[in-house]
């Protein structure tokens, strides 16, 4: 059984079609990714998939719960990690890892917290109020707190959005290592590097549909293509 | 188009919004409206007052009183028995009229020998706002002008021997005054909404300030959650979203019960000072002070509304998209805050047409600012409608808020497409 199973899913905004019928499906530790131009539909997906947004038509699954009945079990076992996401400002960084740890596991909450402080990794500024941190700072404490629970499914939108060289390379290795423990990804971005680094398999969204999917060197063999960017010049075209 | 063209263009469609005008329209309403109410006032200033007149008394100087009367009142009742006082009140306010004046016997005589003529006043006060005197001030007026015919009399007669005291102050007034199912001895109406301004002029403006200010606080913190996405880590962690919004409102209901309780300390402190001396007899004291129940009550009146505002402004700031657009939506909250708080400043529910009065009720933040009044004339029925009408208020908004927060708008901040159709057509 697919960890997700995504079919003919649409999404209108009153007149607007968001997302037009797509269907895609994620094995259990497989990092997916869905690249795409701004307006694609990527960020709607993925509000879709971590219960934020009403599905117009079409059906997802998670670990075989559907989404329409069951979105509080679904709540359980996904975390989502917002594009550009905040932290609240006035707390400290283990603060506002123990405030979301609680909502998981009460008796361990813990032990949660220190898996998100050893995910961030902001040493002693992780008692300094998240007012204080640096962007980086900032994404670094947001990945731990999405992964901190071990999820079944990690959702991340632009994981890496606004962040330097450094800040992203390790952001990108926290999120290969995690699928090792089983956690499954869905993650949307615009880097196509970060895509053919970490993405097992990806999903081109153009304008609300699927125009393309498959292993990142699989399809640059089949379009003849250097990178992902010329594969997805090509597929639009 | 040149470049100046151009700016003063792209300029006019950034300001020439909605939010820009609304505020302005709704304004220029509120002052319209307050503007027909003053020139209604100054209508009122110009009707001859009615009263009702017993004349114990035939001698001369209470035949100038009589003259006056008749010139410048609508007498409804008159009598020259005393023991027709119980009648001449119930005419007098099944006709609404203002008061009943009685001319006391010795009064001419008292006036002759140099002392004091005196009118014995009975006023029928239907309201404590600061415009709810001017009726009874007209009375004022016109005994000042028997005053002065009284005064011309005495030192025009040839060889008089005039007590000048008495000449300038030929009459003295014994008041008592009718006002909401309590008889207030030796104080006029004057004297009363003198007392009751100071309420009424602080109470709704202390509400005001504690609203608007608990409510920004309530919009903005929806906003903030919306800009920096913590709302959206909220809403996909595993908790139930009637929790979330029960959690926001009694964080929010805790705040305002802290500020109700600072608002009561203060208030209390303030009405107890209400309890003061006749100015006109100096031997009759006035109870106009809140009981400690009466005090408990309004505690209640001021939680429930502050708990309806909240999560008012709670619907309200499901609405923003940002800290910037909940400065908008802060708007209507005020206008719903400023509304009463004039309204009640200038008159009293009771004196009040039906139509404001439905809009004066419907406004859940009219009650704190009317119910120190009513319980202080022991209107419980009122303030009581008011508790259960503020409260079935503030469910109807928690059920909102739980409801809008189920659906996309919280995280999109539009307009359902129902509604957007609905717009159209």
């Amino acid at each position: 059984m697919a960890s997700v199973e995504v079919k003919n899913l649409v999404k209108n905004y009153a007149e607007i079609k968001a997302v037009r019928g797509i269907s895609f499906d994620i094995e259990k530790s497989e990092i997916f990714g869905l690249i795409g131009p701004n307006g694609a539909g990527k960020t709607t997906t993925l509000r879709i998939l971590s219960t934020l947004l009403t599905i117009t038509n079409g059906s997802v699954k998670i670990m075989g719960y559907d989404l329409k009945e069951k979105p509080d079990k679904i709540r359980e076992i996904i975390s989502y990690l917002p594009e550009d996401a905040g932290a609240y400002k006035n707390l400290t960084g283990r603060d506002y890892l123990k405030f979301i740890a609680n909502f998981f596991d009460k008796k361990n909450s813990n032990e949660l917290l220190l898996e998100g402080v050893k995910i961030a990794n902001l040493g002693d500024r992780i008692d300094d109020k998240v007012e204080s941190y640096s962007k980086g700072m900032k994404r670094r404490l947001l990945v731990g707190r999405a992964l901190m629970n071990n999820p079944r499914l990690a959702i991340l939108d632009e994981p890496t959005s606004g962040l330097d060289v450094n800040n992203a390379q390790e952001i990108r290795k926290i999120i290969k290592n995690t699928t090792k423990d089983g956690t499954t990804i869905l993650l949307s971005s615009h880097n196509m590097l970060e895509v053919e680094f970490l993405c097992d398999r990806i999903a081109l969204i153009n304008k609300g549909l699927i125009v393309e999917e498959g292993r990142p060197n699989n399809l640059m063999k089949k379009y003849n293509a250097k990178n992902i960017e010329e594969v997805f010049t090509k597929v639009v075209k | 188009m040149s470049d100046l063209g151009n700016i003063i263009k792209k300029e006019l469609r950034e300001l020439m919004t909605p939010a820009t005008f609304l505020p302005i329209i709704i304004m220029a309403i509120v002052f319209g409206s307050m503007g027909n109410t003053i020139g209604g006032i100054e209508e009122e200033l110009q009707e001859p007052p009615t009263i009702a007149l017993i004349n114990s008394d035939n001698g001369t100087y209470s035949n100038i009183a009589i003259n006056v009367f008749t010139n410048t009142s609508n007498i409804t009742f008159y009598s020259e028995d005393y023991s027709d006082k119980i009648e001449a009140i119930n005419v007098l306010k099944e006709k609404e009229g203002h008061a009943l004046i009685i001319i006391n016997k010795n009064f001419s005589e008292n006036i002759k020998n140099g002392k004091n003529g005196e009118f014995e006043i009975y006023w029928i006060m239907k309201g404590a706002g600061i415009l709810d005197s001017i009726s009874s001030s007209v009375v004022e007026t016109v005994i000042s002008s028997i005053n002065t015919e009284i005064t011309k009399n005495l030192i025009s007669q040839e060889n008089a021997t005039v007590n000048t005291t008495t000449a300038l102050n030929p009459t003295i007034r014994n008041e008592t005054t009718f006002f909401k199912e309590k008889e207030l001895n030796g104080i006029s109406p004057g004297e009363i909404a003198g007392v009751l301004s100071q309420q009424s002029t602080f109470i709704p403006i202390i509400m005001m300030i504690i609203i608007i200010m608990a409510g920004q606080i309530v919009i903005s913190s929806m906003a903030l959650e919306k800009e920096n996405k913590t709302l959206e880590t909220l809403l996909t962690l595993p908790v139930k979203r009637t929790s979330i919004v029960a959690g926001k409102i009694i964080a929010a209901a805790i705040v305002g019960l802290i500020l109700a309780v600072i608002y009561m300390i203060g208030m209390g402190s303030y009405l107890m000072s209400f309890q003061f001396q006749s100015m006109a007899g100096g031997a009759a004291t006035f109870d106009l002070s809140l009981s400690a129940t009466d005090l408990m009550i309004t505690g209640v009146v001021v939680f429930v509304s502050l708990v309806a505002a909240l999560a008012f402004c709670m619907l309200l700031g499901t609405m923003a998209k940002n800290f910037k657009s909940a400065q908008t939506l802060t708007f209507p909250v005020a206008v719903l805050v400023l509304i009463p708080m004039f309204i009640t400043m200038f008159k009293d529910f009771d004196t009040l047409p039906l139509a404001l009065k439905a809009v004066l009720f419907g406004i859940p933040f009219s009650h704190p600012m009317m119910a120190p009044r009513a319980l202080l004339f022991n209107d419980y029925l009122f303030v009581l409608g008011g508790i259960i009408y503020v409260s079935i208020f503030a469910l109807i908004m928690i059920a909102l808020v739980v409801y809008v927060f189920k659906t996309d708008r919280i995280v999109t901040g539009t307009t359902s497409s129902f509604w957007k159709k609905i717009i159209k057509k």
